[in-house]
């Protein structure tokens, strides 16, 4: 869980950065696009790099996806029975929410990639024309809304995921601890907000 | 003051079981938590019905003995506070006061509030232990231990094995207990002949038992009666990648 987490960590970080681009200009944002297929060129061929990228973000989410099934069933295996006064439960509500937010971004990314990769669900649609495509969803306010719901599960995956990886892979440890939530934290907001501000500039008009 | 207390009643490990209530008057705030289910027992042997079975021990907060959930919480509502120690000045006259087993899958019922712990033992027995030479005892200080690692390891060994963090757990995991016993043995001197061996058998008995996987939710390091620390479970996961790394 925690290695897969910090592969797709890495990934949305850099998505997250590049979709900003949008705030360039259309020619800007399409250029990077048109770029993200050809990177490594001439050492690599054509889209080689993008493949090799949906090959590692494939494996990724899937082993993520297979281990979050196994653990859950595990879990609720060993727990049969509830209490029948209500627990006080002191963990946060991102830990609660660990395993429904897991299921709204993965339905999220099937979505998502209908929308933006293969178009089938793009109003516009037009291969190499991101920009036009990005707009063209984002106009749409319960497109727009979905978005900005899937994005607040993913910052509440976030917070408690990079903690608890870090405590997975024994980086952890009493005097980290403090510095640990604080990157949690800024982490889940950047990423969250980072990709939040493009559909809501969409909507507001100041993206057209 | 007076007392509603309900409390599960199960025979036996096939016994279904429910809550059942009890009214209790003139309870003293003095008595402890136990004294107070003492009470009750006498009046039910009175009344000729079954006490209720509870365990307990030393009654002073170090055996471990006494867990049951009150109200929803392990050990009752007081911070850092084992069930025996607990008193009844915590509530208030008119309190509906709710008090149920342990529930976890490796912990099954046994009786009323008595839970079979003995996972916890096999745990032990798996590698919480060190290898000694018997005889007379050795020169404390023979072996020299810094102050900060002596410190560390005194307070993980204060684990009394009670089982709250398990009973508190959403996900029924042993992952603090276990935690516990490895950071103190493993930090120590005396613990590193069989440093590795212990992380990788003690967590594989664990997960033989039965308890659940860890998802860092903490509800175990609140419910210890004893402080146990989230960051013992990250010295566990640093131990086990050691061990696993290393032949
Ligand atoms: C403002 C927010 C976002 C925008 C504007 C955006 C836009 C896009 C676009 C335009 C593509 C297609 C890239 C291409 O042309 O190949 C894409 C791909 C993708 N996005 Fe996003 N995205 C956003 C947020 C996210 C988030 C939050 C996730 C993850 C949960 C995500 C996961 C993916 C994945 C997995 C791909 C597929 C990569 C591939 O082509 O294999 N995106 N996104
Ligand atoms: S870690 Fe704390 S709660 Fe768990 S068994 Fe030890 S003393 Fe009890
Ligand atoms: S009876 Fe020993 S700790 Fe409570």
């Amino acid at each position: 869980m925690a290695v897969t987490g910090a592969v797709m960590l890495l990934y949305l970080l850099v998505h997250m950065l590049g979709n900003l681009k949008i705030f360039y200009g259309r020619e800007s944002f399409d250029e990077y696009a048109h770029w993200l297929r050809s990177i490594g060129v001439p050492a690599l061929h054509g889209a080689w790099f993008l493949w090799l990228m949906r090959a590692v973000l494939t494996v990724a989410v899937v082993l993520h996806a297979t281990s979050a099934y196994q653990l859950s069933r595990r879990d609720l295996k060993a727990r049969p029975q509830k209490y029948s006064h209500r627990q006080r439960l002191e963990a946060s509500y991102a830990v609660n929410t660990m395993r429904y937010g897991g299921i709204i971004i993965a339905l999220f990314i099937i979505y998502h990639l209908l929308d933006f990769t293969a178009l089938t669900l793009n109003r516009n649609g037009v291969e190499g024309a991101a920009y036009d495509n990005v707009v063209s969803s984002f106009s749409v306010w319960w497109v727009t809304l979905f978005y900005i719901i899937a994005m607040l599960a993913l910052g509440l995956h976030i917070h408690h995921g990079f903690w608890s990886a870090a405590r997975t892979l024994g980086v952890h440890s009493a005097a980290r601890e403090k510095n640990l939530k604080i990157g949690a934290t800024v982490l889940a907001v950047l990423i969250a907000a980072g990709f939040m501000v493009v559909p809501i500039a969409v909507l507001a008009g100041l993206v057209d | 003051m007076n007392l509603t207390l309900r409390i599960w009643r199960q025979r036996g490990p096939e016994d279904r079981g429910a809550m059942v209530t009890y009214e209790l008057a003139d309870v003293s705030p003095d008595m402890s938590f136990l004294e107070m289910l003492d009470v009750l027992n006498e009046r039910l042997i009175l009344e000729g019905e079954d006490p209720v079975a509870f365990d307990h021990d030393c009654r002073e907060g170090i055996c471990g003995m006494c867990g049951m959930v009150i109200n929803g919480q392990a050990h009752g509502p007081r911070d850092r506070t084992t069930t025996c120690q607990l008193h009844m000045r915590e509530f208030a006259d008119g309190d509906v006061i709710d008090v149920e087993p342990w529930r976890a899958a490796a912990f099954p019922v046994m009786r009323d509030l008595v839970v079979d712990r003995s996972g916890f033992d096999r745990i032990i027995g798996s590698g919480g232990y060190i290898s000694v030479v018997t005889g007379s005892a050795p020169e404390a200080h023979s072996t020299p231990v810094p102050k900060p690692i002596a410190d560390a390891a005194f307070d993980n060994a204060t684990c009394i094995g009670c089982g709250a963090c398990v009973a508190a757990c959403p996900n029924g995991s042993a992952m603090l207990f276990t935690s516990a016993k490895v950071t103190h043995l493993n930090l120590l001197p005396q613990g590193a002949p069989e440093r590795e061996s212990r992380v990788r058998d003690m967590v594989a008995q664990m997960d033989e038992e039965g308890f659940g996987g860890c998802t860092n939710t903490g509800e175990c390091t609140v419910a210890c009666p004893k402080g146990i620390p989230l960051t013992s479970i990250g010295n566990l996961n640093r131990e086990y990648l050691r061990a696993l790394t290393k032949r």
